[in-house]
């Protein structure tokens, strides 16, 4: 069994932004081989991992989706040795500066994210938050050198190296969404020993900080029955306290609103409560903001659910998760899996 | 690096040299806690030193009597203090909020701007933690406008960690690395200048008595540097820091003529800072020297900011003083910036410019 720990601290660690997930992907697949039936990368760029059920064909299928990608930043111009960059993803310029980044260039090279002085800064700015377009990209390289290397369009990843925090608690970069992916991983090996009826498809998933749309052409491509996302949530955190943001180790959440199904969602809860895994139900009123969303209309539409791990500081890079709730999330999956039976689909309607 | 040798100055920077930096670099000393790094100089320079101590503040003060004859018609031999300080700015945790939150303050000249998503190291054991911020999910367009104050900033080290307690130190927890020709680091103001000082004292100038001292508290003002020089009582003085480079690109493509210092142009000699008019005859000293040996040097531009030669030109009954910097990038940040010449530069000149310090140069007039 893969160290739950080791392989997320690699999958940080390792760059893939949205809409360009290969160096992430290859890891994912490399961790997959052995506990699933077949592979696959979709056209997007999502990888599908199909793990055979044992009931009579045509069997159903649950799709899991953890988006693989992650949020970053990208060269738009050079000006005088110094680097201009964009964002993919949502991300709150006021946390940029100072950051340690790679800059994917002709090579890789280590750089950091500067904020000028006051002085050199439009006289609005000044003393305030510093906007995107206004920081500067530093790799320490003359700017020749620097003119040789990078090109507007080079992808910039974070660099802060994992920090762990005692046995059970990692902080980062991309823990949103690669904290998942671990969840996902440990959901295949436990079903490795486990007999189940239905087929699973576990993908993980491109371009969902951008586009969402690996998780909606990998269901339209692979037609699943029933598809869960699996995601991070708000960890509750200074100045994060509300309905929205929940504690970190006491178990997933489980989504409840217009994204997600009714039935699945009590299934859930109903087999959280008999294996005793704490879970927190988390209410989404509009969008749950995952692939689910994307799931959920994929063809003819799909009974959707969400999961999720609860993480603080989404979209920094010192995001931080437990790897209780990971384990659990893992858990949790695997047993739903192996709950359903060839006529559960008949469960998930609409009868009140 | 030969001792005792006039015509062996040293020239590049060896990788013994960079690995030493960056163990200052990589080492937490907060002001008024600097026991790590005053730890990594006594290692250094303890069997080189006549007289060495550690004073009531904790300054490092060591003695190097002359090597060599060098004295003036007066038989005196020039006692010059060389200076760094061996404090970063940083923070101390003032509450514990449960659930290994932690509030805390800054140390030192840190912009408030620089603090959110940072992973720290806290208290002598380097304890993990991060500086977090609320996601941008859950922020408004209005909030974002606004900087992220203090208040609503904590130290995190995790739902399960337990060991930090109010009036530990923190620092940004960036580790030391190499960028082609430039090293990125937090520290570097100025762990660079201690770097310097140490190699200077294991391989001294010839003909001066070398009063070293590795200052506390230069970040906090200029605190150990104004006892070390009373106790010192020094002929006169250099002190060896790390100033900012400012040599960015400004927004609107007009030309940046505010730069302050410049990388890559070699070291800083200083004229005027907002608290030391630096003396004439050792900034023409100095230029002299790199001039005659092509030794790339600026001037920093004058201004604000100021180095511990503020207390130190003060001390007693005054004591001529100048400063030398490296310049540096982003200094008080989570990852400052320097170029590996522009140390090398420093240190040549340094070197050189004491092994030539005539014992005369006071007699004439300021």
């Amino acid at each position: 069994m893969t160290d739950p720990i080791e392989f997320l601290k690699q999958l940080i660690s390792a760059p893939g932004l949205s809409g360009y997930e290969g160096p992430v992907r290859e890891l994912i697949q490399n961790a997959w081989q052995p506990v699933t039936d077949r592979l696959n990368v979709s056209r997007l760029g999502s990888l599908h991992g199909l793990k055979s059920g044992s009931g009579a064909e045509p069997r159903p299928s649950i799709l899991i989706a953890a988006h693989m990608d992650a949020i970053g930043l990208m060269v738009t111009s050079q000006v005088d040795g110094f680097l201009r960059v964009t964002e993919i993803g949502g991300i709150d310029a006021r946390v940029l500066p100072g950051q340690l980044v790679t800059v994917h260039g002709r090579r890789d090279l280590p750089g950091v994210v500067v904020q000028p002085p006051d002085r050199l800064l439009p006289d609005e700015v000044q003393g305030g938050p510093v906007p995107l377009e206004e920081l500067l990209v530093d790799t320490g390289l003359p700017e020749r050198e620097l003119q040789r290397q990078v090109r507007p369009g080079d992808l910039v990843s974070f660099a802060q190296p994992p920090l762990e925090l005692g046995d059970d608690v990692l902080a980062g970069h991309s823990l949103d969404n690669r904290a998942s992916v671990v969840a996902l991983t440990i959901c295949l090996e436990l079903l490795k020993d486990r007999q189940h009826s239905w087929d699973v498809w576990a993908v993980a998933s491109a371009q969902e900080e951008e586009t969402l749309g690996g998780a909606l052409t990998s269901a339209y491509d692979l037609q699943p029955a029933l598809a869960v996302a699996v995601d991070v949530t708000f960890g509750k955190s200074p100045g994060a306290n509300d309905y929205k943001t929940f504690p970190l180790g006491k178990g997933p959440t489980l989504g409840w609103g217009p994204n997600i199904h009714p039935k699945l969602h009590q299934e859930f809860k109903k087999l959280a409560d008999r294996l005793e895994i704490p879970y927190a139900v988390e209410v989404m009123p509009l969008h749950s903001g995952t692939d689910a969303y994307a799931l959920q209309i994929a063809a003819e539409g799909i009974p959707a659910m969400v999961v999720s791990i609860p993480l603080r500081y989404m979209h920094t890079p010192v995001e931080m998760v437990t790897f209780k709730d990971i384990q659990r999330t893992g858990r949790l999956l695997a047993e739903f899996i192996c709950s359903l039976t060839p006529e559960s689909m008949q469960s998930f309607n609409w009868d009140e | 690096m030969p001792e005792n040798s006039q015509a062996n100055t040293p020239t590049r920077i060896t990788p013994a040299q960079i690995r030493m930096l960056e163990r200052l670099c990589n080492a937490c000393g907060v002001s008024g806690d600097e026991g790590e790094v005053r730890r990594i100089v006594l290692e250094h320079i303890r069997e080189y030193a006549d007289e060495i101590k550690v004073d009531a503040l904790g300054n490092v003060l060591a003695t190097r009597k002359a090597i060599g004859e060098r004295k003036g018609k007066t038989g005196q031999v020039l006692r010059v203090l060389v200076a760094a300080h061996m404090d970063e700015v940083g923070f101390m945790i003032t509450s514990d909020e449960g659930d290994g939150f932690y509030r805390f303050q800054t140390v030192g000249g840190v912009d408030i701007r620089q603090l959110a998503g940072k992973p720290v190291w806290v208290g002598s054991e380097h304890i993990p933690g991060v500086i977090g911020a609320k996601p941008i999910h859950l922020t408004t367009a209005g909030e974002r406008k606004n900087n992220i104050s203090l208040d609503n900033l904590q130290i995190d080290v995790g739902p399960s960690g337990k060991k930090v307690k109010p009036g530990d130190r923190a620092v940004f927890a960036t580790s030391f690395s190499r960028l082609g020709p430039s090293l990125r680091a937090k520290a570097l103001d100025d762990r660079l200048g201690v770097a310097t000082l140490i190699e200077l004292f294991k391989s001294p100038p010839p003909g001066i008595d070398l009063l070293a001292a590795f200052t506390v508290q230069e970040e906090v003002g200029l605190r150990g540097a104004r006892v070390a020089a009373y106790a010192l009582d020094p002929d006169l003085a250099l002190v060896l820091d790390c100033t900012p480079a400012l040599d960015l690109p400004t927004s609107d493509g007009e030309e940046n003529t505010r730069y302050n210092t410049r990388l890559g142009f070699g070291p800083a000699i200083y004229i005027a800072d907002s608290s030391t008019l630096s003396d004439p005859r050792l900034i023409r000293h100095f230029v002299d020297v790199a001039e005659s040996l092509s030794i790339p040097y600026q001037f920093r531009q004058s201004g604000g900011g100021g180095t511990d030669a503020g207390a130190i030109h003060k001390a007693r009954a005054g004591i001529p003083s100048l400063s030398i910097s490296v310049p540096g990038r982003y200094l008080h940040t989570a990852a400052a910036l320097v170029r590996v010449t522009d140390w090398q530069f420093a240190m040549q000149l340094v070197y050189t410019g004491l092994s030539r310090l005539d014992p005369q140069i006071l007699q004439a007039e300021r």
